[in-house]
C-alpha cells in the first residue's frame, strides 16, 4: 500500500498495544502447550517442548518490545478504513463456508463469494453478479474436476454432469 | 567438466516435447497471473502450485521454473503501465518505468525490462549451474547444528531486511514460527497446538498460509482503502521496440545489475529488493544525464530489473543446494518440492540429479520463452491490466479458495484461509511484513529437525552449538544483520536503508 508516512501525534499507539497484548496471549498458549508436552514421558533426547517453549519465550520478549515501540512511536494517525466493504467481502468468504457446509456445492457458493466482493468492490446488481460468478464456476469445476482430477465439492448442479 | 555433462543432460530432461509444452504453460500462466495488479510472483506461485499436484515431479516442476520468471515479468509490466508494484523488488522499477510509460515510452520500458531480464537470467542461471555444485560439496560437510546456524542467520537477515524495523520483522517471523508449530511431531507422534481439531494434526499448509495471508490479506486492503487506491494505466503508446540509443544506454546497465543481483541473492541472505535499490543508485551514479532520473530515464528501469531477475535465479542457490528458502517465493517452492516427498538440499543433487538439473535447464527455456513471447503479446498483458476492479478481486478470491479446496476439500481449511486473510489485512495495516511469517511456518519445523538432531548427538547439551567454526560465523553473521541497523543508527545517526515488504 502506498500510504503516505504516519504522522505521530501524543499518546501511544494503541493498535500496537492491542498486537503486543495479541502476542502474549499467544505466547501463553504455546507455553502452557509445552508445558503439557513436557509431563509426557518422551524417548527422545530433546522432547517436543523444548521448540515450542523457546518460541514462547521470543514471543513474549516480542510482545514487550512491541508495547515499548508503540509508547516509543505514539499514536499513528492511519488513513480510517471503509468497513461496509469488507464486510462484503467477508460475508462473500463465510457465506461460501456456510453455503458448501450445507452442501450447495463449488459453483453456487463460489458464485455467492465472488457476487459478495464484487459488491464490496462497488458493483451491482448482486444476482447478477451471483448468476454469472455461479456460471463461471461451474466451467472452472467441469474443468478443474474432470481434468486434472481436483476433489470439488459437489452440489445438486455439479451432480448433473 | 561435471557440471556441463549433468547440465547437459538436464538439457535433454528439459527438451523433452511434454516438458517443453509445461515450460510453455507456465509461462504463459505465470506472465497472465503476475500481470494482474496486486499480484506478485510468491501469490502466483501458491495459486498455481495446485495445479501441479497430478503432476509427474519433473512436468510440475519445469512448469514452476516458467511461473517463477513469468510471474516476475508479469510484476515488471504492472509496475511500469500501473504504478502499483506487486512486490517490494519492483519498486524501482515503477519509479523509472512509469514516468517513461506516461512521457509515452512505455514500449521502450518494456522492452528494456524484458530483454535486461532475459540477459540476468541468463547469466545469473549460468552462475546458479556453476556455484550449485560447489557449494553442495561444502554443505555436504555440515553437521545438523551448522544447518541449524544456517537457519537462524536465513531467520534473522528474513526479518530484519522486509519491514520497517527489526521488532516488526521478528514478530512476523515468531508468528510463523509459532504456526509451524501446530501438528503432531514427527519425533514423538505427541499432537502440538492442535487443540482437539483433527484438521490442525496435519499442521498448516504453506500455500494456504501464502494464499491468505498474500491474497485474501491484500483484497481485505484494498476494498477498505476504498477510493484511496485508485490506478490508473498508461498507454502503450508508439513503437515496444528500442532505438539505438536506448540499446546503447541499456546494456551497461543490464550487466551491472547481473552482477549485483546474483551474489546478493545467492546468499543466505538472498532478497530481491536490496540489489534492485542498490542498482538503482548506481545507475543514478554513473549517468550521464542524472537529471533524467525521477522523470523516466531508461536506466533506472534497466538495471534494476536485470539486479531484480538475476536475484530471483540467485535465490534458488541456497534453496536447491541447502533447502533454504530466502524469499517467500521460495518459500512455497520448497512446499512444492515437498508435495512429492523431495527435501531440496545436497542429497537431492545425488539421488535427483535429472530433476535438479532439469530444472535448471528449464529456466534457460523458460528465459528464452518470455523473450520471444511477450514482447508480441504486450498488447494481450495490458488488456489484463484493464481487468475493473470488482471483477479482479472477485476472480482473485474465487482462484484463492478454489486452489485451497483443490488441495484439501476440507472446510475447515477454508476457515483456516479466512482467517490467516484477516491476520494478512492486520499485518498489512500496521506495517508488518509478510515474508517472514510465509518463511518461518516452513523453515521453523525444519530448524526444529536440526536443532534436535544436534541436541541428540550431544545427548541434550547445548554446548555442541557453538563449538563448529561454521556455525560461529554464521552466528556472527545473525547478529550483525539483526544488530547492524542499530549500529548504522549510533554510528551515522540516520536510520538504515531497509527495504519495503516483498509480495
Amino acid at each position: 500500500m502506498s500510504d503516505p508516512r504516519p504522522v505521530s501525534t501524543h499518546g501511544p499507539d494503541k493498535a500496537r498495544f492491542v498486537i503486543a497484548f495479541a502476542l502474549a496471549v499467544l505466547s501463553l498458549v504455546i507455553g502452557w502447550d509445552a508445558w503439557r508436552l513436557s509431563g509426557i514421558n518422551s524417548y527422545s533426547a530433546v522432547g517436543p517442548e523444548v521448540f515450542p517453549a523457546l518460541i514462547a519465550a521470543g514471543l513474549a520478549l516480542l510482545a514487550l518490545a512491541n508495547a515499548v515501540e508503540a509508547v516509543r512511536e505514539g499514536a499513528q494517525d492511519r488513513p480510517r478504513d471503509e468497513i461496509v466493504p469488507m464486510a462484503w467481502v467477508l460475508a462473500g468468504l463465510i457465506g461460501q463456508i456456510v453455503l458448501l457446509a450445507f452442501g450447495a456445492g463449488f459453483a453456487l457458493a463460489t458464485g455467492w463469494l465472488f457476487a459478495a466482493t464484487a459488491k464490496g468492490f462497488g458493483k451491482g446488481p448482486l444476482w447478477g453478479h451471483f448468476l454469472a460468478g455461479a456460471a463461471m464456476c461451474f466451467l472452472i469445476y467441469v474443468v478443474f474436476a474432470k481434468g486434472l482430477q481436483l476433489a470439488l465439492p459437489a452440489g445438486p448442479l455439479e451432480r448433473l454432469i | 567438466m561435471d557440471t556441463f555433462a549433468a547440465l547437459s543432460q538436464g538439457l535433454m530432461v528439459a527438451l523433452q516435447p511434454m516438458n517443453l509444452l509445461f515450460a510453455f504453460v507456465g509461462v504463459m500462466l505465470g506472465t497472465a497471473v503476475g500481470v494482474l495488479p496486486g499480484i506478485g510472483p510468491a501469490l502466483t506461485v501458491a495459486l498455481l502450485l495446485p495445479i501441479t499436484f497430478k503432476l509427474d515431479p519433473a512436468g510440475s516442476l519445469i512448469m514452476f521454473a516458467g511461473i517463477y520468471y513469468g510471474g516476475m515479468y508479469g510484476g515488471s509490466t504492472a509496475s511500469i503501465l500501473l504504478n502499483t508494484p506487486g512486490e517490494s523488488s519492483s519498486i524501482v522499477t515503477a519509479l523509472e518505468g512509469n514516468k517513461m510509460a506516461r512521457a509515452g515510452r512505455g514500449g521502450p520500458a518494456l522492452a528494456t525490462a524484458a530483454i535486461g531480464s532475459f540477459v540476468a537470467g541468463t547469466i545469473a542461471t549460468i552462475g546458479l549451474a556453476l556455484v550449485a555444485p560447489t557449494v553442495v560439496d561444502l554443505a555436504i560437510s555440515f553437521g545438523p547444528e551448522d544447518y541449524f546456524a544456517l537457519m537462524v542467520l536465513a531467520f534473522t537477515t528474513v526479518s530484519a531486511a522486509f519491514g520497517s524495523s527489526v521488532t516488526r520483522g521478528l514478530t512476523s517471523l515468531f508468528i510463523g514460527l509459532a504456526l509451524g508449530l501446530i501438528g503432531i511431531d514427527l519425533q514423538s507422534g505427541q499432537a502440538r497446538l492442535s487443540f482437539g481439531v483433527p484438521d490442525l494434526l496435519d499442521g498448516v499448509e504453506v500455500t494456504t498460509l501464502a494464499v491468505a495471508l498474500f491474497a485474501i490479506g491484500e483484497t481485505l486492503s484494498v476494498v477498505a482503502a476504498g477510493a484511496r487506491a485508485d490506478e490508473i494505466i498508461e498507454p502503450v503508446k508508439g513503437s515496444v521496440f528500442m532505438n539505438k540509443e536506448d540499446w546503447k544506454r541499456s546494456w551497461k546497465p543490464w550487466l551491472r545489475g547481473t552482477f549485483l543481483g546474483f551474489p546478493i541473492g545467492a546468499m543466505p541472505a538472498g532478497g530481491a529488493e536490496i540489489p534492485t535499490f542498490l542498482s538503482y543508485a548506481l545507475e543514478k551514479r554513473l549517468c550521464r544525464k542524472p537529471d533524467e532520473f525521477g522523470n523516466g530515464a531508461i536506466e533506472g528501469v534497466a538495471g534494476p530489473e536485470a539486479a531484480n531477475n538475476a536475484a530471483a535465479a540467485g535465490v534458488l542457490v541456497p534453496l536447491l543446494t541447502l533447502g533454504l528458502p530466502t524469499s517467500a517465493t521460495a518459500a512455497i517452492m520448497l512446499a512444492g518440492f515437498q508435495q512429492y516427498g523431495m527435501n531440496p538440499g545436497p542429497l537431492l543433487f545425488a539421488t535427483n540429479p535429472d530433476l535438479v538439473w532439469g530444472l535448471i535447464a528449464s529456466l534457460f527455456i523458460a528465459n528464452g520463452m518470455l523473450l520471444v513471447l511477450n514482447l508480441p503479446l504486450v498488447g494481450l498483458w495490458v488488456r489484463l491490466l484493464a481487468i475493473p476492479r470488482p471483477w479482479l478481486y472477485g476472480g482473485i478470491l474465487v482462484f484463492a479458495t478454489l486452489g485451497t479446496l483443490g488441495a484439501n476439500p476440507s472446510l475447515v481449511e477454508l476457515g483456516m484461509l479466512l482467517v490467516f486473510g484477516l491476520l494478512g489485512y492486520v499485518l498489512r495495516r500496521y506495517d508488518y511484513p509478510i515474508a517472514p511469517v510465509v518463511v518461518g511456518l516452513i523453515l521453523g519445523p525444519l530448524a526444529e529437525q536440526q536443532l534436535r538432531r544436534a541436541l541428540a548427538i550431544s545427548v541434550g547439551d547445548p554446548v555442541v552449538l557453538f563449538q563448529s567454526p561454521v556455525a560461529l560465523t554464521l552466528y556472527a553473521l545473525s547478529a550483525l544483520a539483526l544488530f547492524g541497523p542499530l549500529l548504522f543508527y549510533v554510528i551515522t545517526g540516520r536510520k538504515a536503508p531497509v527495504g519495503g515488504d516483498e509480495d
